[in-house]
């Protein structure tokens, strides 16, 4: 009788698995590394491994119906004479006309203007379409400075001086060639379909002793009259909040690794930065060393998909957060009603993270005129109100059941993680433990 | 009738930045402080930042960075040497350095005339989309890096890696350029040129010298589209 090796069920490598081979024979047969919008897509520590301890004997709740809650926050209390007064703390993230179409950017105005929010422009300069529509608009100061006037500088509400992006931090932009229409050309006074390339760092300063220059100029130009933030992708939260206030923030952004980009190189969306949740801790722990917290905002953005994720940054020291992709969402990208034009590009719904390519199906990471029409302004600017409601009353909710009449007095107390990394990180105890690891002589 | 201005005259030593520059932006068309004269500037940054009137500053001193900053409109002299970042983003106007000019001169302008009687350092004209700068010396390494439009006109000489990621400037240098970028090339001077470097000599005040002299820089526009075979070029 011969032996007869029985089968085994074929076993996938964890190590080389689908995406990681397919990515492989990608670059063998393009040369090209892959680029790609959105965050980080890999699971890292987030705020889904923390956990709110609700009112119970110890502390009383507050009736959901009927006792107040507050939410508004006001930012840039520090040296502007017009601080921002929103009426939620959640703000929409920079993103440009270029990266987006006009309708799309038109949309956000809407949904941030009738939420009480605001939204802020990108890497392309301010469009009418969006101030137009944008109660409150924050006017970025990029790298590029593509689209930078001091008109437009005057007409913002406030200005936030972008040092780097959660998905890059360290990385310039790059819009293809396909994307470039003759109107985002002329923003950018370049040649229409070429490549644009934009800067990793600022073309006249460099460094914290510069940046507090470039903000007094700033300050000059609009008679000390507009919030200055600092937007800093998420790798030394500590010293780089510490640092933007020495240089004169009145607010700080701070944007984690799951944060989005129009376009990047995969690998460093992947593998450069630091997850949103590790880095809130530190940045509020350098605004309390040097006696700034409440009086220097601070801003966390990077994966902030619900009520819920918000309500977690605010408990742990942040004054507001911002959205970017999940904005995004609420007007329509990804969504299954597109799926058979998803199919057509080789992808699925919820996957689509070919922005830089112009084809997107919901005709918001486009400039194909054809596409772009597909995007209502003022259906999509309704349905992103609506999901700023919902995140709201969901931010209220938890509040008040921790027993708190203003959003602003969440704290850390209030919460407890499920993992060790996600205790470590953001400070608070294993649940059912008084455990942080790292705190009181823990590792 | 001919109307005779006043000159505003404002002392730094005295007073403070903020008001001087509030004052300047209060001016409206029909100014009739039209002169303006700063005295103390002693090295002191963002002065006559954000005008947006044609008013006529003479700064009597060095200044620090970002003088003249977004300017519109003004004509601002320097009489004295200016640090990093003269003229940043000017829109239109004139800014004139009568001495020598720091890192990062005129970047990303978009109009009006910059005028630098002396050297110009690092980075000049770096990101410019539009502005036309005049060095009448020499200027440093990775001058007009990812210029995008406008002119820079060098009567001296240029550092290394001059026009580095160059897009569509247009680079006029008299003496020798110790390297050039990636992607940029020397390019023919044909008689548009000429005749556009001609108008330049002229409206800063540059006299005797021959548009024959120069020679002309500009992109290769290989780069222009990301191509993995030009790779090394990065």
């Amino acid at each position: 009788m011969t032996y007869q090796n029985p089968p085994t069920t074929p076993r996938k490598s964890w190590t080389f698995d689908d995406y990681t081979l397919s990515e492989i024979r990608r670059a063998a047969a393009t040369g090209i590394y892959d680029i790609r919008g959105g965050g980080a897509k890999r699971r890292v520590p987030h705020f889904d491994d923390l956990l709110f301890l609700g009112a119970s004997v110890s502390r009383y709740p507050l009736e959901g119906y009927r006792e107040t809650c507050s939410t508004a926050v006001t930012l840039g209390t520090r040296f502007a004479k017009k601080p921002i007064e929103l009426k939620i703390p959640i703000t929409i993230a920079g993103m440009s006309f270029g990266a987006l179409s006009a309708a799309a950017k038109e949309a956000l105005g809407r949904g941030a203007s009738l939420a009480g929010t605001s939204t802020t422009t990108g890497d392309g300069g301010m469009t009418p379409e969006e101030r137009g529509q944008s109660k409150t608009l924050v006017y970025q100061y990029l790298p590029s400075r593509y689209g930078m006037n001091p008109d437009d500088l005057r007409k913002a509400d406030a200005i936030e001086v972008v040092i780097g992006q959660g998905a890059k931090p360290g990385g310039g932009g790059m819009l293809l060639g396909q994307k470039i229409s003759d109107r985002v050309a002329e923003m950018r006074n370049l040649p229409k379909g070429i490549d644009q390339r934009s800067a990793c760092r600022h073309p006249d300063w460099t460094g914290p002793d510069d940046l507090e220059i470039k903000i007094l100029e700033l300050r000059e130009i609009t008679d000390w009259q507009k919030p200055i933030y600092v937007k800093i992708g998420a790798t030394r939260p500590y010293y780089d909040v510490t640092l933007a206030v020495k240089a004169g923030a009145d607010v700080v952004v701070i944007d984690g690794m799951q944060g989005g980009t129009a376009a990047t190189q995969e690998v460093f969306i992947e593998h450069v930065g630091i997850p949103t949740l590790a880095c809130i801790r530190p940045a509020v722990q350098a605004l309390q060393d040097i006696g700034m917290h409440r009086k220097v905002q601070l801003i966390v953005s990077g994966g902030i998909r619900s009520g819920a994720d918000a309500a977690k940054a605010l408990a742990l020291g942040a004054d507001a957060v911002s959205i970017g992709i999940a904005a995004l969402a609420a007007l329509g990208d990804n969504d299954p009603a597109y799926e058979e034009d998803y199919n057509r590009l080789g992808t699925t719904a919820g996957c689509y993270d070919d922005w830089h390519e112009g084809r997107d199906p919901t005709g918001i990471s486009t400039q194909d005129p054809e596409l772009s029409q597909r995007l209502d302004p003022v259906r999509a600017g309704r349905r992103l109100a609506n999901y700023l409601k919902v995140m709201t009353l969901e931010i209220q909710t938890v509040a008040r059941a921790a027993g708190h009449n203003n959003i602003h007095n969440l704290e850390p107390e209030d919460l407890c993680a499920l993992t060790l990394e996600a205790a470590a990180m953001a400070r608070v105890p294993l649940a059912g433990t008084n455990w942080i690891p790292g705190v009181q002589g823990g590792f | 009738m001919v109307e005779h201005f006043k000159v505003r005259t404002i002392d730094l030593a005295t007073a403070p930045l903020r008001d001087l520059n509030a004052e300047l932006h209060r001016q409206s068309a029909e100014a009739h402080e039209p002169m303006w004269e700063i005295l103390n500037p002693r090295g002191a940054h963002a002065i006559a930042v954000g005008v947006d009137q044609p008013l006529a500053i003479e700064i009597r001193g060095s200044v620090g960075y970002y003088c003249g900053g977004m300017n519109k409109q003004a004509s601002i002299t320097v009489h004295g040497s200016a640090g990093p970042g003269v003229a940043e983003n000017m829109m239109s106007g004139r800014v004139v350095v009568k001495g020598d000019a720091s890192q990062y001169a005129g970047a990303t302008g978009r109009g009006g005339l910059l005028v630098i009687e002396g050297n110009s350092s690092s980075r000049c004209g770096i990101s410019m989309k539009g502005i036309d700068i005049v060095v009448k010396g020499n200027i440093g390494h990775m001058s007009a890096f990812m210029a995008q439009s406008g002119s820079l006109v060098v009567l001296g000489d240029a550092g290394d890696a001059l026009g580095d990621s160059i897009y569509e400037a247009k680079l006029y240098v008299r003496g020798n350029v110790k390297s050039l970028g990636a992607d940029c090339i020397e390019k023919e001077m044909r008689a548009e040129h000429h005749e556009q470097l001609d108008a330049l000599l002229k409206n800063a005040g540059v006299d005797g010298v021959s548009t024959r002299e120069f020679k002309r820089y500009g992109s290769a526009r290989r780069l222009y589209n990301f191509n993995i075979d030009n790779v090394d070029s990065y």
